[in-house]
């Protein structure tokens, strides 16, 4: 028997977690198998890896590009990702003259199958406040500064769409394969608050 | 309707200070909580407009003190409650047993 006063600790936060499950599972309501699946689903499964290729596809194959800036998600399906929180996608292209930022200003809406759960800092207050109003400044906070001539263009994801920016394809990247260029594809360079990987800060891909 | 969590353009939240490497969950409650909150759904009482209402209607200064799986966790429970699923007596019930080691 273990010890009666284990739980005596535990935060309310905690313990009510706790009580839903241990209610629902005995209600027959929920499966705590089905539980299990779904967490290791978004914790190992599904992440900006997806998102990558994605990315390393559009950089290598323009009849690919083509297709994923006119219909993203049937694009995006041609690489296996689909599911919940992607149903609709915009891919939104970055270019000298325009630079695109994502963010959800009531929530977290964001693309789970291409970019998985999103990261605490795009949920907080701060980012979803300040994108808006702040663009410039919030991308310095994340070391990213551009030239005052791009003009960048922050989108506010809603219940129903979701955004992925296709970053541009770092110089010096010419000749590299699909695989390789996934590895320069960071996920905030997706989310717009930062940018790829220069080939010399990918160690391995030699 | 406008609200707590209708955050874009609000001033003085301060710096985002983004995690490096960060997990994709912090603690296991928030695992749980996660997965509860999509099983949840899918018994197709509410639909996910619902479950971001329920945490909408949120008390404001609630809303900007707690977390955001804390954000998940009292929708979820509105959300029971109201569909008859769960009863704010048993959940508190419930919750005194597991603190007290009484069950897991």
């Amino acid at each position: 028997m273990s010890d009666r006063h284990e739980h005596a600790h535990l935060p309310d936060t905690v313990l009510r977690v706790k009580a839903l499950e241990s209610l629902l599972v005995e209600k027959g309501l929920v499966d705590p198998a089905a539980l299990d699946t779904l967490i290791e689903t978004y914790e190992h499964k599904v992440g900006p890896r997806n998102g990558s290729r994605v990315v390393a596809r559009a950089w290598s194959d323009p009849d690919f590009k083509q297709r994923l800036l006119r219909n993203a998600s049937a694009a995006i399906a041609e690489l296996g990702f689909t599911g919940r929180q992607g149903e609709d996608m915009v891919v939104l292209e970055n270019s000298e003259k325009v630079h695109n930022m994502v963010v959800c200003t009531l929530c977290s809406c964001y693309p789970w199958p291409v970019l998985g759960l999103p990261p605490v800092w795009y949920k907080s207050a701060p980012y979803r406040a300040r994108a808006v109003i702040d663009p410039r400044g919030v991308l310095k906070e994340f070391g990213v500064e551009l030239p005052e001539t791009t003009e960048i263009r922050v989108w506010d994801s809603t219940a129903e769409v979701r955004y992925l920016v296709l970053p541009m394809r770092p110089r010096d990247s010419e000749g590299m394969d699909e695989e390789a260029l996934a590895e320069l594809v960071t996920r905030d360079s997706m989310i717009g608050t930062g940018l790829p990987l220069s080939p010399s800060q990918v160690p391995s891909s030699k | 309707m406008n609200g707590a969590h209708d955050l874009g353009g609000m001033h003085r939240l301060g710096p985002i200070n983004p995690e490096s490497n960060e997990p994709v969950f912090h603690q296991e409650w928030e695992r749980r909580c996660f997965a509860l909150t999509l099983a949840c759904g899918f018994l197709g009482e509410w639909n996910l407009d619902m479950s971001r209402r329920a945490r909408e209607r949120m008390h404001p200064a609630k809303y900007l003190q707690t977390s955001y799986y804390e954000h998940w966790l009292i929708g979820l429970q509105t959300l029971l409650v109201e569909k008859g699923l769960l009863t704010e007596e048993e959940i508190a019930r419930r919750m005194s047993e597991i603190g007290k080691g009484e069950t897991s």
